[in-house]
């Protein structure tokens, strides 16, 4: 059933990113051909990129590319998109990994605790912490963080990404350590929010009663059957947290010069590279669709009592 | 006549429980706190002009002066006032929040409506609302706002369209839930049209959540569009946006370190006090969701 809307889903998003590529402002042909180039030389190009013909022509023909795996050619790198997205999305993928392992244990374990001392000055302090993780925009605080650990301590490359094959795990580590925590503040308020209320509601709920009625300990209660039921609301938001993780990257890649997806996106918007940034939006589309699909399979493990046909 | 009287004791009823809503609102501690930081934001903003000083005007000699009780934010490499350009910058970020939290929230009201009401164009409306989702909110709101170009209306739509998604899925969930109550039914066999029952019945009844998720797109939306303009894709220079003053700042931050200090403060403060005042109402109006204070 989720496979059936996924197709749509999909065919609705490319026809979308398709019209708002086509939507940008400025003439791509003349941005190749230069501010010098004869009006004869812009309008080669613009036949020769296909420009020149209806949209509809364009958009089936871009389908056509799609259907067989091509998603374009970057007018201004001079490699396929695919490729372009290839050499970048270790970078992403990296941060994105290293700030979702510093943001799960985090974001859920405060969470808990807030919600298991509520009310207390433990909650209440897990709270407001929380919300500034929500409220400080990651970008500010990546300069500030920048300023302070790199420029005056000296302790980590302010910009720049080492990859993981080259200098090792400490290297690597050290290039993406600070952009990550950057980026994870806004994900641990978001999640430790949401733990704590999915956390209230267990907690509240008759069979925990029963639980601790009958004796079980109350370390069992709260890992056995609080933790378990907490998962499943904190379950549905993970799908919704790797959306903020992708899309905080895009912002932070630019803070901390790393060469990754954002970057190759700005970069494509700035030089008016649109198969370049329709081909990356796409294959972030499919890329979070199938993510959605693993969440809501997930889900099933984690709440038997949901079963997808 | 005994209908008078019914419709009177309603009336009373409804005032009576808008009065409960706003003295527990008033009580709330959250919510009070978010609203003190929003409105002297708002007062804030709206004193700029008593500054006495053109947010824009270069002074070539006062060029990057530290905070001093002449320039109480310090001055910028253009030499101009930057105490003036942060509160000219609330008047911008401020304008922006709430047009995204409106625009957002009208049509996300309509569509969740629609969809809930009118069962044919659900999956049509779900489909598009989960084709909007697909790619991460402020990617979505990078590629409209280039393509729409660097102007402060065309980041208003970008992020409006970007949270329309959200605000509709929570509107639609809360008015198929309204649907099959019972006075919807009575509704329906006498005769009320639908677009009575959608826009009398199933939109007031989504107020409460619909309002709280409005409260927290406008603090979402101050933080995108501070990320947008420092990306360069935000109302365009010279205009003081928060976001614009910290990209500007930003390659001096060695040395002036002000630049980029306080318009970074001002934005954690407006989100901040729009997300206190989101979970204010969230426990007031939606107690699905209570979290206990």
């Amino acid at each position: 059933m989720r496979l059936s809307q996924a197709v749509p889903v999909l065919l609705i998003f490319s026809v979308m990113v398709f019209m708002l590529m086509h939507l940008l402002p400025g003439d791509p042909a003349l941005a190749i051909a230069g501010p010098d180039a004869s009006p004869e030389a812009v309008q080669k190009i613009r036949e020769q990129l296909g420009l020149d013909r209806p949209l509809i022509v364009q958009l089936l023909e871009w389908f056509s590319h799609l259907a067989v795996g091509n998603f374009g050619e970057s007018l201004t790198l001079k490699q396929s998109v695919i490729s372009a997205v290839g050499e970048r999305l270790p970078v992403t993928l990296s941060l994105s990994f290293v700030s979702l392992v510093v943001t799960l244990p985090i974001g859920i374990g405060l969470g808990v605790v807030a919600a298991y001392w509520r009310n207390s000055w433990i909650d209440a302090w897990v709270m407001v912490l929380a919300l500034l993780g929500v409220s400080l925009p990651g970008f500010w605080v990546g300069i500030l963080s920048v300023l302070y650990f790199s420029v005056q301590l000296g302790w980590f490359p302010p910009s720049g990404y080492v990859p993981l094959t080259e200098g090792g795990v400490g290297p690597w580590l050290a290039s993406l350590i600070q952009p990550a925590v950057v980026l994870a503040l806004f994900q641990i308020g978001f999640l430790a929010r949401i733990t704590r209320s999915a956390m209230l509601d267990v907690l509240d709920q008759d069979f925990i009663r029963t639980a601790r009625a009958k004796g079980v300990d109350e370390w069992t209660t709260i890992a056995k059957h609080a933790f378990r039921n907490t998962l499943i609301p904190v379950v549905t938001v993970l799908g919704i947290t790797l959306s903020l993780l992708v899309g905080g990257s895009v912002v932070i890649e630019q803070v901390f010069a790393l060469p990754g997806i954002g970057r190759l996106i700005v970069q494509g918007i700035l030089n008016r590279d649109y198969p370049l940034v329709q081909g990356t939006m796409l294959l972030f589309g499919f890329a979070f669709v199938v993510i959605n699909i693993l969440v809501d399979i997930i889900y099933t493990i984690v709440d038997p009592r949901v079963r997808y046909g | 006549m005994a209908e008078a009287t019914i419709l009177a004791s309603g009336e009373a009823i409804a005032a009576r429980r808008r009065f409960r809503v706003l003295r527990k609102l008033l009580h709330h501690r959250s919510f009070m706190a978010g609203f003190i930081i929003v409105a002297v934001m708002v007062i804030a903003a709206l004193c700029a002009p008593l500054t006495g000083v053109d947010p824009n005007q270069m002074r070539v000699r006062l060029r990057f002066r530290p905070p001093s009780e002449v320039n109480w934010f310090g001055t910028d490499q253009f030499g101009r006032d930057l105490f003036t350009r942060t509160l000219y910058g609330a008047q911008l970020s401020l304008w922006i929040g709430l047009a995204v939290a409106v625009l957002s929230g009208v049509v996300g009201a309509a569509i969740g409506v629609l969809s809930a009401q009118f069962r044919r164009l659900d999956s049509l409306l779900m489909r598009i609302m989960d084709a909007l989702m697909a790619a991460p909110a402020i990617l979505l709101a990078i590629g409209l706002g280039a393509a729409l170009g660097p102007q402060t209306h065309s980041v208003i739509i970008a992020l409006a369209v970007a949270y329309i998604p959200r605000t509709a899925r929570i509107v639609r969930a809360s008015a198929l839930v309204t649907r099959e109550l019972e006075f919807i039914e009575a509704a329906r066999v006498s005769g009320a049209s639908s677009m009575r029952i959608m826009f009398k019945h199933l939109l007031p009844n989504a107020s409460g959540p619909l309002l709280v998720q409005s409260t927290f797109v406008f603090a979402f939306a101050i933080l995108a569009e501070a990320a947008l303009s420092f990306i360069g894709i935000g109302p365009p220079p010279p205009a003081p946006s928060w976001g614009n003053i910290i990209a500007e700042g930003r390659q001096f931050a060695v040395q002036s370190w002000w630049i980029m200090l306080f318009p970074g403060f001002a934005i954690s403060l407006a989100a901040l006090g729009m997300n206190l005042l989101g979970d204010g109402l969230r426990d007031v109006l939606d107690p699905r969701l209570k979290v206990e204070s």
